[in-house]
């Protein structure tokens, strides 16, 4: 399927193969920076490098944050050039698409239309239709260091990698080994030489470079000079180097910035990594070519390049452009159209509620909520940020350390404790590295050996929870009391304040429920449902968990936040502030494991007895919503059959969750795509297959907009980097995704790689983005136009999201219903073309025959996600 | 009642057949197939168990079929049974058993499903083969198909770069066992002047005569025989390459490199005790390795950082005991130890996503600061040059690829003279005149005969080096190779009486699968350009089908029990006599690398990073 690169002859001319070798002016201006700036570099080298963490805290963020200072297109076609990453889909798969009619014509044409005028639309879809193109990518990065092997013979980095993956990640490791790395904590480096030090054995196998270590004289641009030879390489080189294993190097500059990130925290810098990188370089080198090689640049002929110098623009990049607004225009559409067809304004007096459940604006609580819905037409669902508005560091009894249990971003000042129930974890025979040593190791193979074969047969035929599974109810033991209510100025630790005061907690139950526009008609129970996922055999678990919380499960903060807003005292003071929750009504905190799909309460003693007649009639609610939302899950899953009985469905579903055969526990947030914020009657009507981020608001409590940017300020860091981890690891799933998980070994206990001397590999596993379409979030708000765009101006931080294009924004006016759309910095009115909604006439059968994709080829696999569709009732 | 035996080959074969037939999008069907196949195996094996201790465990030999017969060769498939044979027939089975079921959702949806299953389904044949074998020519049509399922599973992802260079890399390791099991064979058809069954070395008198009358040729046989399965199962110096065969899916891991592939080696030594167990310097050196190796690996094991090296090296370190146990005759001990290891390497392998889990848990808990350094002692510097040459796994890939791979890479270079225009010339020449020259044979001095053979070997050898260290044109290596194998025919021709048939059935199948092999290059070319080998090109993403012809033919190529060759093999060596020590070094050198030139052809060529970057394709260190 190469494609010629010959224009043909319709069509502007324009050259869409970029030239490798620098424009003169490129090289002039570089020139000027020829003088290396190693402060520079590294920061420039931090900047651009893959920014994930350690796996047991998944943050999900955008894959390509590194460039979300420019406008989204040419980002990524920056970023697509300079890596050689894949950044939107395939052109072949774009046109399959449209052949199978997953983007519709009338769609394209739009797209073309507004984006290139109705004149140019006939030349613009041939091109997009039909023209060859040769999508091959050339990128810039490794083009310098290619030389070793092109002018000197030698496969630099399969000499020095394995080594050096080893010897970082015995250095980084955090509790695999049985023999830990030799260190005095100064730092690696330092940890290296004084084990070179010692004399008997070494890391290098030459003299030279371990001498340049041991005398301390390895500046990074004095190495540069014997391996590069010419400053004005240096820093593209330190760019080919650290990018040919940018998982490693990632993980290096974040630990370097955030050593929490390991427990037993490690001193290492992307600085210490370079230098003795370059050393084994020299290592390698010097025994393979003998003394006296040239440096590298003696042997290149081409100039210096500018990796970051301006990308041109070609027409390929247009046409990729054009399909993907296509593609995503396609969903939103549909999505408008069917926002129109069912918002209720709903003028009428407030029903009274049998109860009120507040879940995280999660995209898979949608399902969940819609079922709640059904099942007790007379309750009401709301969503806000799964942490539920209070941020604090959690330490679990016995705990030697603190979870942060709120957004990434947030610094919290405040500690909870657990105590007065410890339970133990169960040891796991099988887990013990002791099994690893010689004697033990013999005794336990006569003995835990055939136990091993009894487990391995208990694990397929009957999968249950054992201490090995991460178990999202297990975060917080629910016996437990925790410390919520700071008892003076001297209840401190470690800097942070134990609990909270009755302020600071009303200020945080006011803010959450005014925010939700939650101020009266409360019902006589209110559950704070948060949510976790359990699963078996995966390091990726963090990844399920609630994004609010850091990749933990949200059940503390849920029971936290029912007790406070449980507190007498801080019901006083709300009503003082203008918000009466009558004192029969009492708030409950729950946990929804959205893999096993189970709930759990908290606290449910304390109810009233009435209350708890009302608490038993609402789970059995509960349970019916959970049943209908395993059956709706289940059309995804090979081993289960949606035709089943809802109990056989039910049990496979929590099956799922504790099977270690089984790599997709559950779908975590694939195919999310919207992010809806206003009332629920907006929503209410629409099947949107669990692919929207509901955040409540009510802009009838909030006509100027003062809460909206508190509400809108987390979307784009919260649901724009799900939603763009998600994208980038769908499109290229092998740079910027994880691969598939089959092969991953676990390295150190902070990372997966796939083989023994590979490179890490953050993103997202292929098993997690199958079902996920790549578009773009579509936020949509429901206040005024101009209320929204005073809002996402108020912070520079957020306002880039929007008008770079990370994410689409669109605001329903409420007073005409209409839509408005961000472009470049204004909303301009948009009219759906969409006509016909499609209703769900049954449920039942809907599932039931719904197509389960043949390949995880977009072509397919986008035919696994329903279309937007109206519900009954 | 030993008939049955038969059939615990023939219904994994049956499997194998049926799985090959069903298109690959039948993930069910595909799965089912394998699970069945093995589930019933391994209630027959059960079944069969049962009968056998029931009737007081005999010792089963069935000579089964003849391949091929003349009067002084016969190549014929035997079978056997004993208590060895059960342990590793049954927890072979229940380990495949386990395995497929674990990999029916496990694999659900991933590239390759029917591959991994048909892979594994051959995997299972050629171990039944080896555990049932009676003779070293079925164990070692086994063995054969245990290695290239080996590679093909540890080369499973082979769009990357680095599960394919570690399949080849694990290859040339076990192709290195190879040879030494085809010398062992050589070796015993001479000693005994028949294919040996394994049931004869149960009779004393046997082995007695071979030690007492041929002990340096016995101890030959013994010692190929040690290698090969400190090979197979990753005893010192070879250890390397069992963590770097974890690169496949984590279950085709556990049961290859966790637990049955890598017993193998153990497996080889409890079959062939009964020939050695008098021999106290074989049974020395077997403890010296078994001792050592459990010590390095298991030192090796406690420094690993990720999880599945860890416990590779565990695993290498108990296989050393198990050798130990062997050679001191516990054979009770050792078959439970191996039981043992294989059940609990395979549950780790395949828990081992969840260590994370488990241990920053753990961590969370029970975490306590280290203690930090001690002072300067000479204790303390021995310990720490200890950890670095344990991180560095005591050197030993550098070591191997310094003395043993890299003369040979320098041999292959500097042949480098015999091509392409006017050194191919006079090789043809040379070939004309050595072939036509045959007429005179019987004129020409028995001593000029020899000198003929060693000259005519020596040039096949250098060819395949060249081939094997080609780097620019694939078809000039394919050739190359091919031409190769005419020498080699040849200087057997020159040596003895052999018979031009007997040639025949050597080279039927590599000329055949050569043209074959050649048509696919020539397709891929004519297609994409030239092919060089000094990189990975990936063509399989495009030309799945022409990749796998081109795997066939340069199976077929290499000997692999596909193709008349592969017996052809066996049989040329026969014709070498046992004092030809420089001929038999030469010749087997020769198949040793032949196999690793083609299928480093067929790994450049097909596997590694697609060349064409119009779609994502994956970084190198990944």
């Amino acid at each position: 399927m190469n494609f010629s690169g010959q224009n043909s002859a319709n069509g502007p001319s324009v050259d869409v193969v970029t030239p490798i070798l620098p424009t003169h002016e490129q090289i002039a201006a570089h020139e000027l920076y020829s003088s290396f700036d190693e402060h520079h570099v590294l920061h420039e080298l931090k900047h651009y490098l893959p920014a994930q963490s350690a796996l047991k805290d998944f943050i999900h963020h955008n894959s390509l944050h590194a460039y979300q200072h420019l406008k989204f297109y040419k980002a990524i076609f920056k970023a697509s050039k300079i890596f050689g990453y894949q950044v939107t889909l395939q052109l072949q798969e774009f046109r399959q698409l449209y052949r199978n009619g997953r983007i519709r014509e009338v769609v394209l044409n739009r797209v073309i239309s507004e984006r290139k005028g109705s004149d140019q639309l006939a030349t613009w879809k041939k091109n997009l239709l039909h023209k060859p193109y040769d999508a091959s990518n050339t990128p810039r990065i490794g083009a310098l260091r290619a030389h070793w092997k092109s002018q000197f013979k030698i496969d630099l980095d399969t000499q020095v990698q394995p080594l050096l993956f080893r010897i970082l990640c015995s250095y980084l490791d955090q509790g695999i080994s049985l023999w830990q790395f030799p260190t005095d904590q100064k730092g690696f480096l330092s940890a290296i030489q004084s084990l070179e030090r010692n004399g008997f054995t070494s890391f290098f196998k030459t003299k030279r470079a371990r001498n340049l270590l041991l005398q301390g004289n390895c500046r990074i641009s004095d190495l540069l000079k014997i391996v590069v030879g010419n400053e004005a390489y240096y820093e593209q080189y330190l760019f080919d180097q650290q990018f040919s294993h940018q998982g490693w190097s990632g993980l290096v500059s974040a630990v370097e910035d955030s050593p929490q990130a390991l427990l037993d925290s490690k001193v290492i810098s992307l600085h210490d990594l370079i230098v003795f990188e370059l050393l084994l370089e020299i290592d390698a080198l010097d025994a393979w070519l003998g003394k006296g090689w040239e440096p590298l640049c003696n042997r290149v002929t081409a100039p210096p390049q500018n990796l970051f110098a301006d990308v041109e623009s070609t027409e390929l990049q247009e046409v990729f452009s054009l399909w993907q607004d296509a593609f995503e225009w396609d969903y939103y559409d549909s999505v408008l159209a069917g926002l129109g067809k069912s918002n209720k304004n709903s003028t009428q007096t407030k029903i009274a509620r049998s109860f009120q459940a507040v879940f995280c604006i999660d995209e898979r609580e949608c399902s969940l909520r819609r079922h709640i819905e059904h099942v007790d037409p007379e309750c009401e669902t709301l969503g806000a940020p799964g942490f539920f508005g209070v941020e604090f560091f959690f330490q679990p009894e016995n705990g030697k350390f603190y979870e942060k249990l709120c957004p990434a971003p947030v610094t919290p000042k405040y500690l909870i404790k657990e105590f007065g129930a410890a339970e133990k974890r169960k040891h796991e025979l099988l887990y013990t590295n002791k099994t690893h040593t010689l004697l033990p190791g013999f005794l336990s193979t006569l003995t835990l050996g055939f136990w091993a074969a009894v487990r391995t047969f208990l694990t397929l035929f009957r999968p249950k929870m054992s201490p090995a599974i991460s178990n999202a109810f297990a975060h917080m033991n629910e016996k437990a009391q925790l410390s919520i209510e700071n008892k003076g100025l001297h209840d401190r630790e470690n800097d942070l304040q134990i609990g909270f005061t009755v302020e600071e907690m009303t200020a945080r139950v006011e803010g959450q429920l005014r925010g939700m526009g939650l101020i009266n008609n409360f019902a006589p129970i209110v559950y704070i449902i948060a949510h976790g996922s359990s699963s078996a055999n995966n390091p990726h678990h963090g990844a399920h968990d609630c994004g609010a919380c850091s990749g933990r499960p949200g059940s503390v903060n849920a029971r936290v936040f029912a007790y406070m807003a449980n507190h007498v005292k801080v019901r006083a003071l709300l009503l003082a502030k203008g918000i009466e929750i009558p004192v029969e009504t009492q708030f409950v905190g729950g946990l929804h494991d959205t893999a096993a799909d189970e709930i759990a309460y908290f606290d449910q003693g304390f109810l009233s007895a009435k209350n708890a007649a009302l608490h038993l009639k609402n789970k059995a609610a509960f349970e019916k919503a959970l049943d209908l939302n395993a059956k709706e899950r289940s059309r995804r899953f090979a081993s289960i059959s949606s035709k089943m009985s809802i109990g056989k469905i039910r049990k496979a579903i929590k099956d799922r969750s504790v099977s270690l055969f089984e790599p997709r526990p559950e779908l975590g947030h694939g195919t999310n795509t919207l992010c809806i914020v206003g009332r629920r009657d907006m929503t209410k009507g629409l099947f949107l297959d669990r692919r929207a981020f509901l955040n409540s608001y009510d802009y009838r409590t909030d006509l100027e907009g003062k809460l909206l940017p508190g509400i809108m300020r987390p979307l784009g860091p919260v649901c724009g980097g799900i939603n763009l981890e998600y994208y980038f690891s769908r499109v290229d799933n092998y740079k910027l995704g994880a691969g598939t998980k089959l092969p991953h070994n676990v390295m150190g206990l902070f990372g997966v790689a796939n083989s023994s001397d590979g490179d890490l590999r953050p993103g997202l596993p292929v098993q997690m983005i199958e079902v996920h379409d790549p578009v773009r979030l579509l936020i949509v708000v429901e206040h005024f136009p101009d209320v929204v765009l005073k809002t996402i101006q108020s912070a520079p931080e957020m306002y880039e999201w929007f008008i770079n294009e990370w994410v689409h924004l669109v605001a329903v006016d409420p007073a005409t219903n209409q839509f408005f759309y961000f472009k470049e910095g204004v909303f301009l009115p948009y009219r759906p073309l969409t006509e016909h909604i499609a209703p769900v006439q049954d449920f039942h059968t809907l599932i039931e025959t719904a197509t389960e994709m043949e390949t995880n080829l977009i072509a397919d696999a986008t035919g696994e996600n329903l279309p937007v569709m109206l519900v009954q009732g | 009642m030993s008939q049955i035996l038969q059939l615990f080959i023939l219904l994994p074969v049956v499997g194998f057949l049926a799985g090959l037939f069903v298109p690959r999008k039948k993930e069910r069907i595909l799965s089912g197939i394998s699970i069945a196949t093995v589930g019933l195996q391994t209630l027959g094996i059960l079944t069969f168990v049962i009968w056998w201790l029931t009737n007081r465990a005999p010792t089963l030999d069935i000579k089964h079929i003849v391949l091929y017969k003349s009067p002084e060769f016969e190549f014929f498939i035997d079978f056997y049974f004993d208590s060895t044979t059960a342990v590793f027939a049954l927890v072979g089975a229940v380990l495949t058993f386990l395995v497929t079921v674990f990999s029916r959702y496990y694999m659900h949806r991933e590239l390759g499903f029917k591959r991994y299953f048909i892979t594994l389904l051959l995997f299972y044949i050629g171990y039944n083969l080896m555990v049932f074998a009676g003779n070293f020519e079925t164990l070692f049509v086994g063995w054969e198909m245990l290695g290239i399922s080996s590679f093909l599973l540890i080369g499973f992802y082979r769009d990357r770069y680095l599960p394919v260079k570690n399949g080849l890399k694990v290859l040339s390791f076990y192709r290195l066992g190879d040879i030494c099991l085809i010398l062992a064979m050589w070796m015993s058809h001479h000693l005994w002047h028949k294919n040996i069954t394994f049931a004869e070395w149960n009779r004393p008198n046997v082995v007695l005569e071979a030690f007492q009358g041929h002990y340096l040729q016995a101890m030959f046989i013994v010692v190929m025989i040690l290698i090969a399965a400190a090979i197979k199962s990753a005893q010192l110096p070879f250890s390397t390459w069992l963590p770097r065969a974890m690169e496949g899916p984590t279950t085709s891991s556990a049961i290859f490199y966790g637990s049955l592939s890598v017993h193998i080696g153990a497996f080889l030594l409890l079959r062939t005790y009964p020939f050695w167990q008098h021999e106290t310097v074989i049974i020395g050196i077997i403890i010296a390795i078994g001792l050592s190796t459990s010590l390095v690996a298991a030192t090796i094991a406690r420094v690993q950082s990720s999880v599945k090296t860890q416990i590779a090296y565990a695993s290498i370190a108990q296989i050393g005991l198990i050798f130990i146990e062997i050679a001191l005759g516990w054979h009770v001990l050792a078959l439970l130890h191996f039981a043992g290891n294989a059940f609990l390497r395979t549950y780790q392998l395949l828990v081992s996503p969840s260590v994370l889990s488990y241990l920053v848990h753990d961590m969370f808990f029970n975490f306590s600061p280290r203690t930090t350094q001690g002072p300067d002692t000479v204790f303390q510097k021995i310990k720490q040059a200890v950890y670095v040459l344990s991180v560095k796994e005591w050197n030993f890939d550098h070591l191997l690829h310094r003395y043993l791979w890299r003369p040979f890479k320098w041999i292959g270079r500097k042949s480098g003279i015999m091509g392409p225009r006017w050194g191919l010339a006079s090789l043809l020449a040379l070939f004309v005149v050595g072939a036509t020259g045959f007429s005179l044979k019987d004129q020409l001095h028995f001593e000029f005969h020899q000198y003929l053979t060693l000259l005519f070997s020596s040039l096949a050898l250098a060819m395949v080096l060249k081939a094997f260290a080609e780097r620019e044109d694939a078809t000039h290596a394919w050739l190359t190779a091919l031409l190769s194998q005419f020498f080699s025919a040849l200087s057997l021709l020159w040596n003895k009486d052999i018979e031009w048939h007997q040639t025949g059935i050597y080279l039927s199948g590599t000329v055949l699968a050569a043209i074959v092999g050649y048509i696919c290059l020539h397709k891929i070319e004519s297609k994409e350009g030239e092919i060089s080998l000094n990189e990975y090109h990936g063509h399989s993403y495009e030309h799945p089908g022409i990749g796998l012809v081109f795997l066939l033919a340069a199976l077929g190529f290499s000997g692999f029990p596909i193709t008349p060759t592969f017996l052809g093999i066996d049989l040329m060596f026969t014709h070498i006599s046992a004092n030809q020590i420089v001929l038999v070094v030469l010749t087997a050198l020769n198949f040793l690398f032949l196999e690793l030139t083609i299928l480093r052809i067929y790994s450049r060529v097909f596997l590694g990073q697609h060349k064409k970057m119009y779609h994502p394709v994956a970084f190198k260190s990944s």
